[in-house]
């Protein structure tokens, strides 16, 4: 799976993008984000506020919670400020 | 319709002509430009804006084809600079072209409201001194879409 970030989510995870294996047991986004935020402190402090991230699966905005696989690019990012 | 996310300036009137140069059906034409503003007593120097590269084009083209869906529109031109910009510089140019006034105004304040909203772009402002902050998501932003709720 590609994880990737952007703004103060990259900033605090240090990286602008993660290659990672899905573990087996993990098939939601909120699976992801709560295994995600174990990996390190900079996860932690990036992934705490939970309602201040947005979710693009594929390059496509989700709402809630959704499933997911080992093939998907998920993007995890501030709400945005473009314009 | 044409979209294009590019780090160099452009020129709104250059544009304008490429959608109505050879064409006779278009009694409107709506141009908005965003600008790099500095509020009075920031001192701001520069600002970045990060986008992400595999969706910023395809999230712009889906909220254009939104657009098209609800008004009839002879065509639509999005043009959003990322990067290092300075105070005065352009970042966004919409342009919206329709028979008649009312669905080239409309239009391009609904692709202004959505812009903001869903277009994967994060301004990073830059006040010297090492001093540099992420701008925060305004609340008015996400509530000016409630007027397009149907």
């Amino acid at each position: 799976m590609k994880l990737v970030y952007f703004a103060w989510v990259r900033e605090r995870i240090g990286s602008a993008e993660e290659d990672i294996q899905l573990p087996d047991d993990i098939t939601k986004i909120s699976e992801l984000l709560a295994w995600l935020t174990s990996r390190s402190d900079g996860h932690a402090a990036a992934l705490v506020e939970k309602d201040r991230l947005r979710i693009a699966v594929n390059q496509e905005y989700i709402r809630g919670d959704q499933s997911i696989s080992n093939e998907d690019e998920i993007a995890i990012f501030p709400p945005v400020t473009g314009g | 319709m044409k979209i294009s996310v590019q780090s160099e300036d452009f020129d709104s009137t250059k544009e304008s002509r490429l959608i109505t140069d050879g064409r006779h059906n278009i009694g409107a034409l709506v141009t908005f430009t965003g600008l790099v503003r500095d509020l009075a007593d920031k001192h701001l120097k520069s600002m970045t804006l990060e986008h992400y590269p595999a969706m910023t084009e395809l999230e712009i083209k889906r909220i254009a084809e939104e657009a098209s869906n609800r008004w009839t529109l002879q065509d639509i031109t999005v043009i959003h600079r990322h990067g290092m910009l300075y105070p005065g510089d352009q970042i966004v140019l919409v342009i919206t072209a329709s028979a008649h006034r009312q669905a080239a105004f409309d239009a391009a304040s609904f692709m202004m409201d959505f812009l903001k909203t869903r277009a994967p772009f994060w301004k990073k402002e830059d006040f010297g001194d090492s001093k540099a902050d992420w701008v925060d998501a305004k609340e008015s932003d996400d509530s000016a879409l409630d007027k397009w709720q149907e």
